[in-house]
């Protein structure tokens, strides 16, 4: 048989039930939307989460104290570890990739000033801070490079505590309190909003080792670098480690690149997105039943059909590529209308709720027709098989 | 031509064996016309499909045109079917959302020859069976006569050497009938075999040959050369 004469039969009998063609294909064209449009979602989330991470830059490592192992447990617990020290955070400036090295403490604490008082997020940090993490100052400048063990008691604050305190007010030169000691405020921070749900405006920077002292802590939390765009990443990751090692002793520290970060963070998202098609997955099954149910009822409808074509010459193969090509030109069909459905509400969607990321990769549409495809040959297989096996004297003798 | 030998076709129903064929040894030339005739489940249809290899013997040989087609794979058997037999039904069994044109290619269709080679052949059936004016009609648009003629048209496309017509007139009226007998003997004059199942004396009477069946087994085999008239 051609491939013309095939598909002209298989239009024919699809045609000659419209409504139950339609019906049948819908179930399927809502699986694929459902299918389409949650991925869509899904991966337009993991699009926006990256993107929000990736606006600090990509040229950053992380060093935090202990070492983590593959398994995830922390070596510290049976080893002693040295904490990560200022003096640390200085040797590794000397690297030459370093275009900025950042150290951390971070605690909450009250915060007094113009007679308003707040509870705040407080990061002890360096003169690096702006560059390495893309935070510009607004007005003011941010905390100057001072000797880092003894730096002055001087506070740059994030825009809503510098509104929440004090309004309209220039805060510049003023005196604020954080924890009992007086701190005089030099700048402001550019608004930066919320980074999955941290709001970044709501807090207040100090020099490191004032934080350290404030939180009565040993070491940093984590120090960063930030090395020079075209830098080898395993280059950096090596010269940071033999600073490290020649002052610790052994490798009780863990650098994390910002590609690692970014390859874990979007596994999780990957996994996501997976979960959220697999929900509608189950509508797409529901439409493979569909297509099971229209097929069994078509073949036992045309029982005399198919011994006739069998009188006729037609193979088993034939009868089989029949029944089983209809059940797939009806997926077929449903899928691409499933598509043009899910990337459609996808769209309004993304016009009706700007907030909502909505992203529909090509692959998915090529991967969502192929499921389609599938289902139709998965769901149509068993009632073309029993076409394919009919004896032919019964099924002509069938009315 | 067509050898049957010690053919035996049995039914198990329940836990007793029906014996619709019981030994049957029968010789058919190529170009006979033959008639069977017998009265109601003494294994006329049975005959007629084991010729046509939609059913097969439990025993006994089956040559057709000098090889044993008890052998053949599915496949062979079905491009026999296709190129060689040609089945006419007392129920027409025409495809009901297919026209007339579109009903006698199947054939040709299933055979894998291609449109254009399809176009002039069907024409030409269609001529042939006085239906051209009918060529885009379905079957539910055309009278019993002209569907049983559709189904002629499809079951000689493929020019088979044998013609297979289970009580042909069956479903028609007295005049429709005539017509029909009347294309398939012309059929017949063209050298195909044509076998006809009937109940209907008259008609067995017409052909060169009659077969009487009876309990599954040839009672009566019988040549009345002559007495068909092909100009009545
Ligand atoms: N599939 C089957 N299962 C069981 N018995 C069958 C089957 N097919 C035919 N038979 C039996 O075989 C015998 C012959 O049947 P067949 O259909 O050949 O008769 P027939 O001569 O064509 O009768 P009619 O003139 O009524 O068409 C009958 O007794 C019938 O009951
Ligand atoms: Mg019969």
């Amino acid at each position: 048989m051609q491939i013309r004469d095939f598909l002209r039969l298989t239009g024919t009998s699809i045609l000659a039930h419209k409504l139950r063609s339609f019906l049948t294909m819908l179930g399927i064209a809502v699986g694929i939307a459902a299918v389409v449009l949650l991925t869509s979602i899904g991966e337009g989330i993991h699009k926006f989460v990256l993107a929000e991470f990736t606006q600090f830059g990509t040229t950053l490592v992380a060093i935090n104290p202990g070492k983590t192992t593959t398994m995830g447990m922390s070596m510290g617990v049976f080893g002693t570890v040295r904490p990560l020290s200022i003096e640390d955070a200085e040797a590794l400036k000397k690297l030459p990739f370093a275009k900025s090295v950042v150290g951390f403490v971070q605690g909450n604490a009250e915060i007094e000033g113009n007679n308003r008082s707040r509870r705040t997020t407080v990061y002890g940090t360096g003169h690096g801070f702006p560059v390495a993490f893309s935070m510009p100052v607004r007005s003011g400048r941010f905390l100057p490079p001072d000797d880092p063990v003894a730096p002055r008691a001087f506070a740059v604050l994030g825009s809503k505590v510098k509104s929440e305190l004090f309004g309209n007010v220039n805060p510049l030169g003023k005196l604020i309190r954080i924890g009992g000691d007086r701190y005089r405020v030099i700048g402001v921070m550019e608004s930066k909003g919320q980074v999955l749900g941290f709001d970044l405006d709501d807090t207040v920077y100090i020099p490191l080792a004032r934080g350290l002292e404030l939180f009565n802590r040993e070491g940093l939390v984590e120090i960063d670098v930030m090395y020079y765009e075209g830098t080898n990443v395993d280059q950096v990751v090596t010269g940071i480690k033999r600073v490290l090692m020649a002052r610790h002793g052994r490798e009780d520290f863990t650098i994390t690149t910002q590609q690692q970060m970014l390859d874990v963070l979007g596994s999780i998202l990957d996994i996501l997105t997976i979960a959220v098609g697999a929900i509608g997955g189950i509508s797409l099954l529901v439409g493979g039943i569909g297509i099971i149910t229209i097929m069994t009822i078509s073949v036992n409808e045309r029982t005399s059909e198919i011994g006739l074509m069998r009188a006729l010459g037609a193979r088993n193969s034939q009868i089989l590529s029949l029944f089983l090509g209809e059940a797939v030109v009806l997926s077929a069909i449903g899928g691409i209308a499933g598509m043009i459905l899910g990337i459609g509400i996808g769209q309004l969607l993304a016009v009706a709720l700007p907030a909502l990321p909505v992203h529909t990769p090509w692959t998915f549409v090529v991967l969502a027709e192929s499921v389609a495809v599938f289902i139709g040959l998965a769901a149509g297989v068993i009632p073309a098989m029993h076409a394919a096996s009919l004896d032919p004297v019964e099924a002509l003798r069938a009315e | 031509m067509i050898k049957l030998e010690q053919i035996h076709r049995d039914f198990q129903v329940g836990d007793q064996v029906v014996h619709a064929l019981d030994d049957i040894n029968l010789e058919i030339n190529q170009g006979e016309y033959l008639s069977v005739m017998g009265p109601s489940g003494s294994g006329k249809s049975t005959l007629l499909n084991l010729i046509g290899m939609l059913d097969h013997p439990t025993s006994g040989r089956y040559y057709l045109n000098g090889k044993d087609v008890t052998e053949l794979d599915e496949l062979e058997e079905a491009q026999t079917r296709n190129t060689n037999i040609g089945f006419v039904f007392q129920a027409f069994h025409l495809v009901p959302r297919l026209t007339a044109a579109e009903n006698i290619e199947l054939p040709l269709i299933l055979a894998g020859i291609s449109p254009e080679e399809r176009k002039p052949k069907v024409e030409n059936a269609l001529e042939l069976m006085h239906l051209t004016d009918r060529a885009h009609h379905k079957p539910e648009q055309l009278s019993g006569g002209q569907r049983q003629r559709v189904a002629i048209a499809r079951a000689t496309i493929m020019e088979p050497s044998v013609i297979l017509a289970d009580e042909p007139t069956g479903n028609l009226d007295q005049k429709s009938g005539h017509d029909v007998i009347k294309t398939l003997e012309s059929l017949n004059q063209k050298d195909m075999t044509l076998i006809v199942v009937t109940h209907d004396q008259a008609l067995g009477d017409r052909s060169h040959r009659a077969i009487r069946m009876v309990d599954g087994r040839i009672e009566q085999d019988i040549k009345n050369s002559g007495r068909h008239d092909t100009n009545q």
